[in-house]
């Protein structure tokens, strides 16, 4: 991987390249992480075609044929219900996603937030941010969904805030420190000099350089958010039952190990792809974003 | 350095007492009275209000907080309302569990974490290192649970040679052990790996290569003990991380313990007893966190001189 990266840089730096150009540069030439990326593109096309390419209806039972092993009818076979997997494969990657993008934005938006204020601001407001934090850090995540899970109920939309509120310390620990470093530079302070508003500096020439970082770690997050919200189904506390969600589904397989083990072995290989595809995008985004990988 | 352990010991006490009044609240806050579901559908209004008068819930939530601090100081966490069994009893047999289960997935994870962590930092770029490498990433990767489920299809009810749930003996634990220790390893051994490979490339271990110091020295003596520090950071998050995800590794496996437990309690609405757990929770993880700080600063100088802070 090292080894790619060294060649034509000269023509590189210079010519004039945005900074999204260069990254997407620097991303092709890392192998591994494009094709995690191909695979989350397919993954998305999967989940929004989902209702046009799903050969079944995903919640139509028929107890004639369940428990299927996998055939030309039922590519991925069916479930003790005679639901075709396939077809809920499929819903299930819609599932995933949803929970996945919204968590991480409500994440994002808080952290980002919170770590800009925090970071701009210093003083008992800082204190007071980063101690909240560091409680919410304390804890394990799934530890603190399940608890917010019991309070406010499960069901999608409060899966998608209890995966992603207690993400919510990982951005505003990143954007912190980052605002911490930007604050200081000369840009800022001229900014700061032609009499620019608290807010405008801090949204209109910090906020842009904390993009990068942001964009690995949501990359990140999406992967960890739906791989708890996976487990939270799992455990009978996420999406509520028909939807098809792939966690739940192996929930289900448990009872039926030794007569079908293609529900077992299908929805858990769907969400290990989904959450190590995340992981190489995020990797390679990571090293293409970064200014160092590329002197 | 002592003057170090108690600051930090006292800092334990607001932390303790704020996660208390959280998880007093937030509990409360749990639709569903506990009263009425302990009664059963059919008891009166009557039996209700007395369950209510025994439990204390008929009280105002701050004299409510103020009496479990009080009773739970004296190390009484109040009565599980299903089982009738005192709530710090039933916590400790099941945390003893939680315990087990996890020493043992620290010790694999760190041992296969470090031994992979720093073939691969000396040997970087090689056949091993991309398997390793990749190893690990699948080990990040891969749910638990589903791991965990596989790994039952296989030695339970393919090859029928290890129990697929409960505990007992030696047996049941190689399949929870392994699952929760495997994600670990793979965390461990990425994080030695980059920070190995950052040391060897720095400039007091090219003084020491141009002295002659052989290639085992260097890489044992002088790499691996500065490396270890981050390590040892990691590895002390990750017990964290490993007595939250026992709550599905014992799940999967029906393991007794305090992960399976609390999430029981929450399905059934169990106060006394989710409150309890969650409170030996918190104080794990602030002991756990103590532990990885005060070793920090015994291991590295700077902190320890430096500001304590």
């Amino acid at each position: 991987m090292k080894k790619e990266k060294k060649k034509d840089q000269n023509e590189e730096t210079t010519k004039e390249i945005s900074l999204w150009k260069l990254s997407w540069n620097q991303l092709r030439k890392h192998k591994v992480a494009l094709a995690g990326g191909i695979f989350v593109i397919l993954f998305i096309l999967i989940a929004i075609t989902a209702p046009v390419i799903s050969p079944y209806d995903p919640l139509k039972t028929d107890f004639q044929s369940a428990l299927k092993a996998p055939s030309f009818v039922h590519l991925f076979g069916t479930d003790h219900f005679g639901r075709d997997v396939f077809s809920r494969i499929i819903y299930g990657a819609r599932t995933s996603l949803l929970i996945g993008v919204f968590s991480v934005a409500i994440a994002a938006v808080g952290g980002i937030l919170l770590g800009l204020v925090s970071g701009f601001f210093s003083g008992w407001i800082d204190s007071l941010i980063m101690r909240v934090m560091d409680v919410m850090l304390t804890f394990p995540r799934i530890l603190l969904s399940i608890l917010l899970i019991a309070i406010i109920g499960s069901g999608m939309g409060n899966i998608m805030l209890a995966v992603g509120l207690f993400a919510i310390p990982t951005y505003a620990r990143l954007v912190r420190s980052m605002v911490l470093a930007l604050r200081e530079t000369e840009f800022v302070e001229s900014a700061r000099a032609v009499g620019g508003s608290n807010w405008r500096v801090m949204f209109q020439h910090i906020f842009p350089g904390t993009i990068g970082p942001v964009v690995v770690q949501s990359t990140f997050l999406t992967a960890t958010s739906i791989r708890v919200a996976s487990g939270l189904s799992f455990l009978g506390i996420g999406v509520p039952a028909p939807t098809p969600e792939w966690g739940s589904m192996l929930a289900d397989a448990r009872s039926y190990m030794a007569i079908a083990p293609h529900l077992l072995t299908i929805p858990g290989l769907s969400l290990m792809i989904v959450v190590l595809s995340f992981n190489l995008l995020g990797d390679g985004l990571r090293d293409a974003l970064d200014p160092r990988q590329r002197k | 350095m002592f003057e170090y352990i108690a600051k930090r010991l006292l800092l334990l006490v607001p932390v303790l007492l704020g996660v208390s009044l959280v998880i007093f609240l937030s509990i409360r806050l749990v639709p569903g009275d506990p009263a009425e579901a302990l009664a059963g559908e059919f008891a009166d209004e009557e039996y209700i209000a007395e369950i209510r008068r025994i439990y204390h819930l008929d009280k105002p939530i701050h004299i409510q907080y103020i009496m479990y601090m009080k009773r739970a100081l004296k190390g009484d966490l109040g009565r599980s309302i299903l089982s009738d069994l005192p709530v710090l009893k039933e916590v400790t047999t099941r945390f003893l569990n939680t315990l087990q289960l996890a020493f043992w997935a620290m010790l694999l994870a760190t041992i296969l974490g470090l031994l992979a962590g720093v073939i691969s930092a000396t040997r970087p770029y090689s056949k091993f290192d991309y398997s390793c490498m990749t190893g690990s990433l699948l080990g990040i990767s891969m749910p638990s649970f589903w791991f965990g489920l596989m790994l039952m299809g296989f030695f339970s009810v393919y090859f029928k040679w290890l129990p697929a749930g409960g505990k007992g003996t030696a047996a049941h634990l190689v399949m929870p052990v392994l699952t929760l220790g495997l994600t670990g390893a793979g965390i461990v051994a990425r994080m030695t790996r980059s920070t190995m490979l950052e040391i060897i490339s720095s400039e007091y271990i090219t003084t020491a290569r141009s002295k002659g110091v052989s290639d085992g020295k260097v890489n044992y003596l002088h790499a691996l003990k500065n490396a270890l520090l981050p390590v040892i950071t990691v590895v002390g998050l990750q017990s964290g991380y490993l007595l939250g995800g026992s709550v599905i590794t014992e799940s999967v496996f029906a393991w007794p313990g305090l992960g399976r437990y609390i999430v029981e309690a929450i399905k059934l609405r169990d106060y006394a007893a989710v409150q309890g757990s969650l409170l030996f929770f918190a104080l794990t993880f602030a002991m756990v966190n103590m532990t990885v700080d005060l070793l920090y600063a015994f291991l590295n100088p700077r902190v320890r001189y430096g500001n304590s802070k």
